[in-house]
């Protein structure tokens, strides 16, 4: 059932917010804010319809934006869960314990880092960047919003809180 | 000892109000740059004097830096690079939290002493959850008090500053990456010259600087010139943040005068967990080379003696190891981060960091050779300055220390098929 994909008056008025930061003739430094708005209005992810109206509403091409959209790793163009889990494991994290952290949520969740559950409640992002959190390794990100120090039983707890939601 | 620059806010109920900025003497600087309409050039010297040097790093001087804007009229712009993600490295995001007026206050001198009309600060996609908000939010008051924006402060001076955020890539935190990134294209770092300062942003005279550089400005500023220089030693002038990770008791940020013995950090930093032998540490983020904990022990935190020591004081991060450290791993993970990194522009970093994570997975693996472990030394000598940015020599300079340093791990591993310390 491919659609139109319509920019709403909501979503274009936080995209021309975005386009003010810049010079008039510059919209295109809009893009990867864009991206993310949009995204997060379309449950973590942005499809080829969306990336066709944005390239009409910013008047940059549809190639231009799917190069922008699959060169950033916070941009996704294939449905992704719910709640983006995405645990550090780079070299402080992982002299901390990051690799424990991250098996246990494989096997809490019983998929692998790139996949999502059955129930779309959870996907577990292959994160290959430092969090920039190094203080408070082992650390993770849900959403984006930093969960540190974890251990496994903390773990537990942080997930169960997206039991209900 | 701590001196309080880019921290003197952490810790203090609020850090991140307008109202505890000011309380702290926050934009007196700038109120007496408006005020006294001084010179440009006086605030380049200053700075100059200063010595400061750019802690995202490279460790460039910072009004060195400034003075390459030509002095031409016409559209020149700031940016502010908060794209914090050297792996072990994470001042900046505190910085962005706890002090973020500083950074703002940072950014209005820099901008008015190279006369630029708008800046932007880049944070890092993955601080949109709270770096980001509250820096906005403290751009937001800054502006309701006339300190951002038309003529500010009642004068003819009109600066705009605008909060960026990123969506995940590494590479974007290198400086003409960042341009790029800005006007909304791939992250892909761009040839010099043609430097920012001639052409960056838009194709306009632009100077891009660290966060914690940007955030130390006020303080230089209100100081009496002389002071920061006197904060540090010959050569390594004034005071970094370092961000002490890995296998210590009391991981945190710490600034400190530079200079200061590594020893005493350490200490600072509680010691290594668990009364462990030191094994080895990665004194500035990943990219640098790794050096051995009994020599570490003996260096000053300052530019040159790190340097003596075979390394780089780079961005700061120092990332500790004890004994339990398997260096094959270690490198292995650092491997797959420059591989999955490399923006895939220049051909020997974009298949060389590839060919570096095969073969450190075979080893891992228990598949290695003896003469993998060459090849891995021929490959990072292989991209080593053969590329367009630093990404390639990040990824070379670790494997060619680690085998260094290593050596008998590295060699026990491909023997043995396991590592030597598990």
């Amino acid at each position: 059932m491919s659609q139109e994909f319509k920019i709403s008056k909501e979503l274009a008025s936080l995209i021309d917010n975005v386009v003010k930061k810049f010079p008039s003739n510059r919209k295109r430094s809009a893009v990867i804010e864009s991206l993310l708005i949009l995204q997060h209005d379309n449950h973590g992810y942005v499809t080829k319809d969306i990336i066709k109206a944005l390239s009409n509403y910013l008047s940059v091409s549809e190639i231009d934006i799917y190069e922008v959209a699959t060169f950033y790793t916070m941009i996704n163009v294939a449905p992704v869960g719910k709640n983006v889990i995405a645990v550090c494991n780079n070299v402080s994290c992982m002299l901390r314990g990051s690799d424990e952290i991250l098996t246990h949520i494989e096997q809490k969740l019983k998929i692998k880092v790139g996949e999502s559950t059955s129930d779309n409640k959870f996907y577990l992002k292959d994160e290959i960047e430092c969090l920039a959190a190094c203080n408070g390794g082992p650390m993770m990100q849900i959403n984006h919003k930093n969960y540190e120090n974890l251990t496994l039983e903390r773990v537990d707890k942080i997930l169960e809180k997206f039991d209900d939601n | 000892m701590t001196i309080k620059l880019c921290t003197e806010t952490f810790g203090m109920q609020e850090p991140d109000t307008l109202k505890t900025y000011i309380d702290n003497q926050g934009y007196q600087a700038w109120k007496d740059i408006i005020n006294n309409q001084t010179p440009k050039s006086k605030v380049i010297e200053k700075i100059k004097d200063s010595g400061l040097r750019g802690k995202g790093g490279a460790g460039f001087l910072t009004g060195l830096k400034w003075s390459f804007i030509p002095l031409i009229d016409g559209q020149k712009y700031l940016v502010c690079n908060s794209d914090e993600s050297e792996p072990g490295t994470c001042k900046d995001r505190d910085i962005l939290r706890y002090n973020p007026h500083a950074i703002i206050e940072g950014m209005l001198i820099a901008s008015y002493a190279i006369g630029a009309s708008v800046g932007y600060n880049y944070l890092r996609g993955e601080f949109m959850d709270e770096q980001w908000k509250i820096f906005k939010q403290a751009l937001s008051d800054a502006y309701k008090e006339r300190l951002i924006g038309k003529n500010i402060l009642s004068s003819n001076v009109t600066i705009n500053l605008h909060a960026l955020i990123g969506a995940g890539a590494y590479i974007v935190g290198e400086e003409t990456a960042m341009l790029e990134s800005i006007e909304g294209k791939r992250g892909m770092p761009r040839i010099k010259p043609p430097f920012p300062a001639i052409k960056g942003l838009y194709g306009k005279p632009t100077i891009i600087n660290n966060t914690e550089t940007l955030a130390s400005i006020p303080k230089i500023m209100l100081n009496k010139s002389g002071w920061y220089k006197s904060l540090g030693i010959d050569n390594s002038e004034g005071v970094k943040m370092f961000c002490m990770s890995g296998h210590i008791n009391n991981p945190g940020n710490f600034e400190v005068p530079l200079g200061i013995p590594f020893s005493e950090l350490l200490n600072m930093a509680g010691g290594i967990l668990n009364g462990k032998k030191i094994k080895a540490v990665i004194p500035g983020g990943s990219s640098v080379p790794v050096v051995k904990g009994d020599i570490m022990m003996q260096v000053n935190m300052d530019y040159d003696s790190i340097s003596e020591a075979g390394s780089m004081l780079g961005s700061g991060g120092v990332i500790v190891m004890d004994e339990s450290a398997c260096m094959v791993s270690v490198l292995h993970r650092i491997s797959r981060f420059y591989y999955s990194e490399s923006c895939g522009q220049c051909t020997p970093c974009r298949e060389g960091t590839g060919w570096l994570y095969k073969i450190l997975t075979n080893i891992v693996s228990g598949h290695g050779t003896q003469n993998d472990l060459h090849q891995l030394e021929r490959i990072a000598t292989q991209i080593e300055g053969h590329c367009i940015c630093a990404l390639g020599d990040a990824a070379a300079m670790p494997v060619r220390s680690f085998l260094k340093n290593f050596w008998t791990e590295f060699e026990y591993y491909v023997d043995k098929k396991e590592s030597m310390v598990s």
